[in-house]
């Protein structure tokens, strides 16, 4: 049994000007063990999704399933109990750690406020032994996060999040605000967790390079729905969806010989505020023709496991 | 990265107390304006034994009056014969228990309505700013002396109605800075890991706001020391004959032209607190900035 479910989720935000539909309907499940890419440019709700399967923000509908247990139907009590399994790495190192608290009380704090261990000195024996997993000093212990770097701050959050075991990391663009050098650093002891811990990832980011490096499966976002969805080799190989493939085209290629074709996007993202039905990209899309106005694509699975919401490339792979 | 790094070098622990007082010595002016209140508050303690009220501070004495500073009176002595040295010294009390207490009031009003309406939002933010506005319209004197002379003139209706007239400052600081404190990402993080709604606020928004609270705490001191002492002055401050130095300005103004010493003593006193208590609260700004150590 796969150990996420989302089904139908969205979140709609009231603004003066009508509904925004930050996210639309997203469905997707997650193994094991296993790591989900959700890619997507600024505004499409990819963070929201992270977000609002962790209840951090109210979803409007929709179910988050995990381990068979509906999270959006806990009460409090429920909740907190959930949230030892599911946690989140913040995107930014330097507004996610409180700056009053000392590197001890951080990663102490979700340890004593989960009350999993109660007795001081095995706390504080946990909390030294979490920062040789994340790669810190021990001589750090009593310092604050204003005299530490970005990734050393980032490895901080890494171990709050680590501190009750969770079975669920959500990384909300955990390395995107850090220097290149210090993402690899990052990027390596997510992966070395996830084998030696068996965590599973919601990985959010808006490079794909960074998305193709630690995924299993990628799903794109666009303007609150999933695009297209694949195996991280899959989509690279064999993008369908106009989205993808103007993303995937946008990566820098180091070659000096013929250079694939770049797609540029025309036209601003459209406002997710009252969206007609129709399909999310027509605006933007080169393929677009007479069939994505009449409504929102389906996903459809062209190939085992590989999904995709788009009228032609659907009809032209199936 | 490997362990045998600790030990060597590792940093100390240190309580936020500390590093904050270390951080105010290195300030002068705030450390001038500590030993200013110090001097302060040890007159006004030791005047408590020094002096007998009766006898020494309020009994009037006609065949002595208006005598001009001399050995015997530094300070000489007021139109009724009493001897202002004592009496300025005697009004350190008032003007610090009403500064403090006042200003005290204030403060629990308006952090708990701030720090709730900043947190919670909503309607009842707006009914509780909606309210602050309008007592903030009012000017804090003429709301005093309305508070005043609807309760009846007495010391603590006069740290009532200080209280009340800087409260509403107190909501505002408090709301700005938990509304700024609040959209930090470290207070998801909080929430992430199940915390209750209230401890939320008391662990990790309270303190991230505690140096604006503190440095506005230090500040409103002075102006309701100054509110008070303006009250007095206009006669519906603490009641005659207590040496309130506020009063004691008020008493000394028919006499200014021969007798400025009347006015100059207490005068003095109410401006060196204030100036303590702003370059105090200044000092603190700069030492509570967790950006500005080193």
């Amino acid at each position: 049994m796969a150990l996420l479910e989302v089904n139908n989720l969205r979140k709609y935000f009231k603004t003066s000007r009508g509904m925004l539909h930050a996210v639309d309907d997203i469905s997707f499940t997650l193994e094991k063990g296993k790591t989900l890419g959700l890619v997507g440019e600024s505004g499409c709700g990819k963070s929201t999704t992270g977000r609002a399967i962790l209840r951090l923000i109210e979803p409007t509908s929709g179910a988050v399933v995990f381990d068979g247990v509906d999270v959006t139907g806990l009460n409090s009590r429920g909740m907190r109990r959930m949230r030892q399994d599911m946690q989140i790495i913040f995107q930014d190192p330097f507004s996610s750690l409180d700056p009053k608290k000392s590197i001890s009380h951080l990663i102490s704090e979700p340890i004593r406020e989960s009350g999993i261990i109660r007795d001081g000195a095995r706390i504080e024996a946990r909390v030294q032994e979490l920062m040789d997993t994340v790669g810190l000093s021990r001589r750090l212990i009593n310092s604050y996060p204003h005299e530490l770097d970005g990734g050393r701050r980032q490895r901080i959050g890494i171990a709050r999040a680590l501190s009750m075991e969770p079975r669920l990391i959500i990384c909300d663009e955990p390395v995107s605000a850090l220097d290149v050098s210090i993402q690899a650093q990052i990027l390596n002891l997510l992966e070395e967790l996830q084998e030696s811990q068996g965590i599973t990832y919601i990985f959010i980011t808006h490079d794909l390079s960074v998305v193709n490096h630690i995924s299993d499966e990628i799903a794109v976002m666009y303007l609150g729905q999933i695009v297209e969805k694949a195996t991280a080799d899959e989509l690279f190989r064999n993008p369908l969806h106009p989205y993808t493939k103007a993303l995937l085209s946008a990566i820098p290629v180091p070659s000096l010989g013929d250079r694939p074709e770049r797609i540029t996007l025309k036209g601003e993202i459209t406002s997710p505020v009252n969206l007609p039905e129709e399909c999310r990209f027509r605006k933007r899309c080169r393929e677009a023709g007479q069939e994505c106005s009449s409504g929102i694509p389906p996903q459809v699975e062209v190939e085992p496991g590989h999904f995709v919401a788009c009228f032609h490339c659907a009809a032209r792979a199936g | 990265m490997n362990n045998t790094e600790a030990g060597s070098g590792q940093y100390a622990k240190r309580s936020a107390f500390k590093a904050m007082w270390k951080q105010l010595q290195k300030n002068k002016g705030a450390m001038i304006g500590l030993v200013i209140i110090g001097v302060i508050v040890v007159v006004a303690v030791v005047s408590q034994f020094a002096f007998d009220y009766e006898r020494d501070i309020i009994a009037q004495n006609v065949a002595n009056k208006l005598q001009h500073p001399s050995l015997e009176h530094p300070f000489g002595t007021d139109a009724l014969g009493r001897d202002v040295l004592g009496r300025v010294a005697y009004g350190a009390r008032y003007s610090l228990a009403i500064g403090v207490v006042s200003v005290l009031i204030a403060l629990v009003v308006g952090v708990v309505l701030g720090a709730a309406a900043g947190y919670i939002g909503g309607r009842f933010e707006d009914v509780v700013m909606r309210i602050t506005d309008i007592f903030s319209a009012i000017p804090s004197v003429l709301l005093a002396i309305a508070i005043v002379s609807s309760l009846g003139k007495s010391t603590f209706n006069l740290m009532v109605a200080v209280g009340v007239a800087s409260a509403p400052s107190f909501v505002r600081v408090a709301r700005a800075s938990v509304l700024t404190v609040r959209g930090e990402e470290y207070i998801e993080s909080a929430r992430a890991i199940g915390m209750h709604d209230w401890k939320i606020v008391l662990v990790h928004i309270l303190p991230n706001c505690l140096s604006q609270i503190i440095v506005q705490t230090t500040l409103r001191v002075a102006s309701a020391i100054i509110s008070a002492a303006s009250l007095s002055f206009l006669g519906l401050g603490v009641p005659a004959p207590a040496p309130e130095w506020g009063s004691m300005l008020s008493e000394g103004r028919a006499y200014i032209r021969d007798y400025n010493y009347l006015m100059i003593f207490p005068g003095v006193a109410i401006m060196l607190t204030v100036l303590s208590f702003n370059l105090i609260g200044d000092g603190l700004r700069d030492a509570l900035d967790p950006k500005l150590k080193r």
